[in-house]
């Protein structure tokens, strides 16, 4: 049993998907041009990764376990995971046309989002987890999600001001800005409570 | 055209003052002269040797950049106030082509590729010093006494009490180039205030928060202080927190960097503080016995945000509650 506020911390900051584990790059390079745009993706990202996290535990521990059936996991949580993108996309398409615009490819893409499978194969294959635990980690890991892009678009609208030579323009520089954050992230590594 | 009959239409600012990018960063410059000169008293000829690799390999870099980018090289200054700060924040047993690579990398990937002066996201200098840090761990982790250079570690390594409080503020103690002597660089910090070239909240805010929270979560926490000695203990391990390590040059001189630091005084005083949280969260839970450099890197991070959220005033509109009549 690990500490919950462990758990958490290491999540959002230690292990940060995007720029520790390198995960889930697609909708961080490709929502993080606008704030709100990328700050409502974070929280599209939240739902989805605790909500798919809950339903394939449960499905994990009383369906594939007893029945030895664990080879059956991607499948059945890619189905999960793609259920619940489709029921946030039903939802972004009715309440906010110009949000659905947007997010464009990148909301049904969250289905093959590696960051949200991965959460998902932590917490049921790597860690074990219990309930309560994957809830934690599956928040956090989100939240850690969020912040990354809200850094990033932060960063992304300044420099659309700034003035790059030709062969950086656009996603290059993003790229080159990105890995220095990342770079700065390290000095979380190693970090416990 | 005889003057005062032209007439010159541009935008603001009109009022103009012959303050310019060259004569700020000579400021600068002058500035460290005190930490430079007690870096090279304490540590010997093999950190200027590494102070000078790393200015001409800064400079250097960006006239080669600048000259593939197709633009103008202009000797600012900006290049070598970076290249002196990466050397005063290396040990002072790095081999002479650490500094190199590491001034190159931060000019090259950190500021060039982003537009140049002006345009980078995160403080040049720190960007060569993590990268060579990160890269590099254990040449960077190499630390000597001053004068007779025996190997040591740092005091932050060894904990407090390891060294008096004293020797931490004048300098005599194992630590980077520039970064052992709080005194030298209080000198130089005082006269960029003077001048008003820096904000005097960042370094105030940054160490004080520093400071402040090392009272409480120190190995002498103020809460279990029971009488006057432990008291006194717990005040000295907050001194010895604010003096050790890279905490008063970055401060003094990586925290208020104009390009990668907020505009306006509320968000540079947010900066501070989160920068010293998280230097404080660094050294008594992180992985590293320092921090400063990830701190003021991860809070360059924050800057559009604070920016974003925390707007200048515009001209002519109500200050506050100040007079809001």
């Amino acid at each position: 049993m690990e500490n919950l506020l462990t758990i958490a911390i290491g999540a959002i900051l230690v292990n940060n998907i995007v720029l520790t584990r390198f995960l889930g790059l697609c909708p961080f390079f490709g929502v993080s041009t606008r704030l709100r745009n990328a700050s409502m993706m974070g929280f599209a990202v939240i739902f989805v990764m605790t909500a798919s996290s809950i339903i394939t535990w449960a499905i994990y521990q009383y369906l594939l376990i007893p029945l030895n059936m664990e080879y059956m996991r991607l499948v059945v949580f890619i189905l999960v995971i793609a259920s619940f993108v489709q029921l946030t996309a039903i939802f972004v398409r009715k309440h906010s046309q110009r949000l659905h615009r947007a997010f464009g490819i990148y909301l049904p893409l969250i289905t093959t989002n590696c960051a949200i499978l991965a959460v998902v194969l932590i917490n049921t294959m790597v860690k074990e987890y219990s309930l309560l635990e994957t809830i934690v980690n599956s928040v956090a890991t989100g939240v850690g999600f969020l912040l990354a892009l809200v850094l990033m678009a932060g960063i992304r609208e300044r420099l659309d001001l700034a003035d790059p030579p030709g062969a950086f323009r656009g996603l290059p520089i993003a790229f080159v800005s990105a890995a220095l954050l990342a770079l700065a992230f390290q000095g979380f590594g190693g970090m416990l409570l | 055209m005889k003057e005062g009959t032209k007439l010159v239409v541009s935008p603001s600012p009109h009022v103009k003052d012959a303050i310019s990018v060259r004569g700020i960063m000579s400021a600068v410059i002058v500035a460290l002269i005190p930490a430079t000169v007690s870096g090279i008293y304490l540590f010997g000829l093999h950190a200027l040797a590494v102070i000078i690799a790393s200015i001409l390999s800064a400079v250097g870099t960006e006239f080669v950049a600048l000259k593939l980018m197709g633009r103008k090289f202009v000797m600012d200054g900006s290049a070598v106030l970076t290249g002196l700060l990466l050397a005063l924040c290396l040990p002072p047993t790095v081999p002479l082509w650490m500094p190199i690579v590491g001034a190159a990398f931060g000019i090259a990937i950190g500021k060039c590729a982003f537009g140049g002066l002006g345009h980078n996201i995160f403080n040049p200098a720190l960007v060569g010093r993590v990268f060579l840090a990160l890269s590099w761990p254990a040449l960077m982790t190499r630390w000597v006494t001053p004068f007779d250079a025996v190997s040591t570690a740092t005091p932050l390594a060894k904990g407090f009490g390891s060294v008096p409080i004293f020797d931490l503020f004048v300098g005599n103690v194992a630590g980077c180039i520039g970064e052992t002597s709080a005194l030298a660089i209080l000198i130089g910090g005082a006269f960029l205030i003077a001048m008003r070239y820096i904000d005097w909240r960042v370094p105030l805010f940054y160490i004080g928060t520093v400071g402040f929270l090392m009272l409480f979560l120190g190995q002498n926490s103020i809460l279990d202080a029971s009488d006057l000695d432990s008291l006194v203990e717990v005040g000295k391990e907050s001194l010895f927190h604010m003096f050790a390590g890279g905490l008063f040059l970055g401060a003094f001189f990586m925290a208020t960097d104009y390009v990668t630091t907020p505009m306006t005084k509320l968000g540079r005083i947010i900066f501070a503080v989160g920068a010293g949280i998280l230097v404080v969260a660094i050294r008594t839970v992180g992985g590293y016995p320092e921090g400063v450099a990830f701190s003021i890197l991860i809070m360059n991070g924050f800057t559009p945000l604070i920016d974003r959220v925390i707007k200048p005033r515009v001209y002519g509109t109500k200050r506050g509650f100040v007079g809001g009549g």
